[in-house]
C-alpha cells in the first residue's frame, strides 16, 4: 500500500539525519511517539512533537526510557505504528522491552543514535559501539532486525523501511544511527506519497472463534488484533501457546523460541541489504557500515590508486547478519578489513563467517570521532601481503 | 481537595444485610453471574487458597455488571506479580505486561486508541515500587485510567519478601528480623500526585469495592482503588496472624469507613485500624482534554486530532 499523504513532506530538502528519520517515520504511517530525552538523538522526537498534531497523532513524553518503551507497544496494540528514540544510557534501559516486543511479537522501532560508551560516555561525540547490544541486550533467545543508516537520505528512506520490515515480520527493529550521521545536515529528497511502499498491519480477518493470537501459517509471523476489535485475546510476555495463554512447559517453550528464531533467520535473504562495489577480483574487502562506511570509502579509493584490488561491502542491515555472504565471498577473497567505531563487535561476526577461510582485520576506534582514512588505509595495505 | 464527594452509593454499612437489588437478580441465576467475565479455559487459577486476588475480580466483575460498560472496548493491563496474573484471567482484551510497567503501557494503549476503557489491575510491588515512578506521572498527567491496586503487603509471588506497602515491625523472607523502614501509605501518594479519585477497601468490602469500581468508571482521568488484600501464605503465616477467615475477622474488626478522610491520615500499620472509604472525588481535565485544548489553541485548523490512529 502506498503512504498517506498526511504525513509525507514531498520535496527536496537540507536537513540532518535526526529530521530524516522523524519524516521517515510519518512517512512510515507513524502516529505514535513515547520519548524520553537524550543526546544525541532528542531533535528525532523534538521534530515529531512539533509535527505529528498536524498529521493526527499523539506525542508524549515519558518519565523515562523504560515507560517510553513499554508506552509505544501499548500504542502498537492500541492500533498506532509506533516509535522512540534513544542513545546508548537510553537504550540500556529499553532492553528489557526489547525482549517483551520479541517475545509478544509488537511490531516496532527503536532508534538508537549512538554516541560513545560505556555509561555516560561522550553524550555528543560518535560511536558505533552499541552493536551487540542491539542484538544481545535483552535476555534469553530471540532475534531482531537492526539497519545501519550512512547519510540523512538513509536516516529517511531506511526509516520507512525498517517500519515494513517491524510490520512485516511482527519484530522489533533497531535503527542503528550514529551522532555523526544524526547531525550531519545534507541533501534530503522526500518523494511524493503514492512513490512511497508502505507495509500494513497483518490485521486478522478471521472470525472471533477461528482466531489464533499467536497461531501461525507457513511464514512463522501470526496475524494481529487490536484492543477494541472484539477479539478478547490476552498478551503476555511469558511462554505461552497459540492461544496466547500462558504455558510454561519445555515443549511450548521449544516451540515458540524457535519460531521467533525462525521467522527472521529463514528470511536473511530477503530481510538482508547491502551496497556492494567491485567485489569481482578483489583482494581484500573492507566490510563497514553506518557513518564509518564513508571514511573507508575514501581509504578504498585511495588504495585502488595505489594498484591494490579493493572491493566494498558495505551492511545496510546488520541484524540478522548476513552469514552466508560472508562465508561465500570468504572463499574468494585474502581478507575482510572491518573498521567500526568500537572496539571489535561486528568484526566478531565477520571473522565468525569467514570461518578461517579469509584473514579477517579488525580496525577499531573507541568513538568520540571516526577514523583517519590513513588507518584504514594502512590495514588494507597490511591485509593485500 | 476532596470537592464533590458523593458517597451515596459507598453507604453500606459493615453487617448490613441489604442486598442491591441488581445483584439479587442476578444471583438467581443457575450460572455463576461473573463467569462470561472469566477465561474458564484457563481454571483452575494459581492463587493460594485464601488469597483475596479473585475476590477483587468477583467485585471487578460485579462492577462491570452494575456499570453497564461496553465490554468490547474494555481493556485490563497488569503488570507482574500475583495480581499481575489477573489479566490471564479476564475474559477481555487483556495485557501482562513486565514488572511494574503496566502504567506505560496502559497510557501508550489510551493515548493510541482513545475510545478504550483502559483498566490497570496490578498489586502494591508492581505498582509502587518498581513502578513507583510511572504511578505518579500518570497520576500527575490525570491519564484517564482506572487503576485496581491489589495491596497484600508482600511480596508474595516469590516468596514473602519486603514491599515498599510492609507494615512496620512485620516480619519477610528478606527483613527476617523485622521491618524497621517506614511503609509507603498509597492513597496520599496518588492524591499528592494529582489522581481524581482515590478509594481503600478490604476484600472483606465486596460491595463497596464493586461500587467503587462502577463509580470510577464514570470519572474521566486517573482513579485508583486501593484493595487490602490478605495474603495467608507468606504474610499472614510468617506473622501469625492465622489464615484467610481470621484477615476476614481482622478487617471486619479494624476498619473503619471514613469517606473523605485526609489520606495523610490513612497511613497502614500492622494492628491498627484500617481506614476505608472514598477519600478522594475531584474534577480535573485529564491528558487528553488538556492535550486536545493546548493544541487547538496553538495550532488552530491546523490541529488534526488523534482520533483513528489505526494503521490498517
Amino acid at each position: 500500500m502506498k503512504a498517506d499523504p498526511k504525513g509525507v513532506l514531498t520535496g527536496i530538502h537540507f536537513m540532518d539525519g535526526d529530521h530524516a528519520c522523524c519524516e521517515g517515520a510519518l512517512a512510515a504511517g507513524s502516529r505514535f511517539a513515547a520519548g524520553y530525552p537524550i543526546t544525541p538523538s532528542t531533535e528525532v522526537v523534538e521534530r515529531f512533537a512539533s509535527r505529528v498534531p498536524t498529521v493526527g497523532g499523539t506525542f508524549i513524553q515519558m518519565e523515562d526510557e523504560l515507560a517510553a518503551s513499554i508506552a509505544l507497544q501499548g500504542g502498537v496494540w492500541g492500533g498506532a505504528k509506533a516509535f522512540t528514540v534513544t542513545s546508548g544510557p537510553g537504550f540500556s534501559l529499553m532492553m528489557e522491552h526489547i525482549g517483551y516486543a520479541a517475545m509478544t511479537e509488537t511490531p516496532c522501532v527503536f532508534v538508537d543514535v549512538q554516541r560513545g560508551g560505556p555509561s555516560t560516555g561522550l553524550p555528543t561525540l560518535p560511536a558505533q559501539a552499541d552493536m551487540m547490544q542491539a542484538k544481545w541486550g535483552s535476555h534469553g533467545d530471540y532475534e531482531v532486525i537492526a539497519l545501519c543508516p550512512n547519510s540523512p537520505q538513509e536516516c529517511f528512506d531506511l526509516t520507512i523501511k525498517a517500519f515494513n520490515l517491524a510490520e512485516e515480520y511482527r519484530v522489533p527493529v533497531m535503527f542503528m544511527m550514529d551522532e555523526v550521521v544524526g547531525h550531519m545536515t545534507e541533501k534530503v529528497v522526500i518523494p511524493p506519497a503514492d512513490e512511497i511502499e508502505v507495509v500494513p498491519r497483518r490485521h486478522t480477518h478471521k472470525s472471533v472463534e477461528d482466531y489464533l493470537p499467536y497461531g501461525t501459517n507457513g511464514d512463522l509471523v501470526p496475524e494481529m488484533a487490536h484492543a477494541g476489535d472484539g477479539y478478547n485475546f490476552h498478551v503476555t510476555g511469558l511462554t505461552h501457546d497459540e492461544r496466547g495463554y500462558p504455558n510454561m512447559t519445555p515443549p511450548v517453550q521449544d516451540k515458540l523460541v524457535r519460531r521467533l528464531q525462525n521467522k527472521i533467520l529463514n528470511a536473511v535473504d530477503r530481510i538482508s541489504m547491502f551496497e556492494e562495489e567491485e567485489i569481482e577480483g578483489a583482494d581484500v574487502i573492507v566490510v563497514s557500515y553506518g557513518i564509518t562506511s564513508r571514511v573507508a570509502q575514501r581509504a578504498i579509493e585511495v588504495a585502488r590508486k595505489q594498484g591494490l584490488r579493493v572491493g566494498k561491502l558495505r551492511l545496510i542491515t546488520a541484524w540478522p547478519f548476513p552469514e552466508k555472504k560472508i562465508r561465500d565471498l570468504a572463499a574468494k577473497v585474502k581478507a575482510f578489513v572491518v573498521p567500526e567505531l568500537n572496539l571489535g563487535q561486528m568484526v566478531r561476526e565477520v571473522e565468525r563467517a569467514a570461518a578461517g577461510k579469509a584473514k579477517t582485520f579488525a580496525v577499531s576506534h573507541a568513538g568520540g570521532g571516526v577514523h583517519n582514512p590513513d588507518d584504514i588505509l594502512k590495514v588494507i595495505v597490511e591485509a593485500t601481503r | 481537595m476532596t470537592d464533590c464527594l458523593n458517597t451515596d452509593l459507598l453507604d453500606d454499612p459493615l453487617g448490613d444485610d441489604r442486598l442491591n437489588t441488581d445483584l439479587l437478580d442476578n444471583s438467581i441465576s443457575v450460572e455463576n453471574p461473573v463467569e462470561r467475565f472469566l477465561r474458564s479455559d484457563r481454571m483452575p487459577h494459581i492463587w493460594c487458597p485464601g488469597c483475596g486476588i479473585g475476590t477483587t475480580v468477583n467485585s471487578f466483575a460485579r462492577a462491570l455488571i452494575e456499570s453497564k460498560i461496553d465490554l468490547g472496548s474494555l481493556a485490563l493491563v497488569s503488570g507482574i506479580g500475583c495480581t499481575g496474573r489477573v489479566a490471564g484471567y479476564v475474559k477481555l482484551d487483556s495485557f501482562h505486561t513486565t514488572h511494574g510497567r503496566a502504567i506505560p503501557f496502559a497510557t501508550g494503549l489510551k493515548l493510541a486508541n482513545p475510545k478504550l476503557n483502559v483498566v490497570v489491575y496490578s498489586g502494591d510491588g508492581d505498582l509502587s515500587a518498581i513502578g513507583g515512578n510511572h504511578l505518579i506521572h500518570a497520576a500527575r498527567r490525570n491519564i484517564d485510567l482506572k487503576v485496581i491496586c491489589v495491596n497484600n503487603l508482600i511480596y508474595a509471588m516469590t516468596g514473602g519478601q519486603t514491599a515498599p506497602t510492609t507494615p512496620d515491625h512485620s516480619t519477610t523472607s528478606t527483613n527476617p528480623y523485622g521491618v524497621f523502614e517506614p511503609s509507603f501509605n498509597l492513597p496520599h501518594l496518588v492524591e499528592a500526585a494529582g489522581a481524581v479519585y482515590v478509594a481503600r477497601w478490604t476484600t472483606f468490602h465486596v460491595r463497596q469495592l464493586a461500587r467503587s469500581i462502577s463509580e470510577a468508571f464514570k470519572k474521566k482521568g486517573f482513579s485508583f482503588i486501593e484493595v487490602i488484600s490478605p495474603c495467608p501464605t507468606l504474610y499472614q503465616r510468617r506473622n501469625k496472624m492465622g489464615d484467610a477467615l481470621d484477615a476476614m475477622k481482622f478487617y471486619k474488626e479494624k476498619s473503619k469507613i471514613r469517606h473523605g478522610a485526609p489520606t495523610s491520615e490513612v497511613g497502614m500499620t500492622m494492628t491498627g485500624e484500617i481506614i476505608v472509604g472514598k477519600f478522594v472525588d475531584r474534577e480535573r481535565p485529564d491528558y487528553q482534554t488538556m492535550m486536545k485544548a493546548q493544541y487547538t489553541e496553538s495550532l488552530g485548523e491546523r490541529f488534526v486530532e488523534p482520533t483513528e490512529m489505526v494503521c490498517s
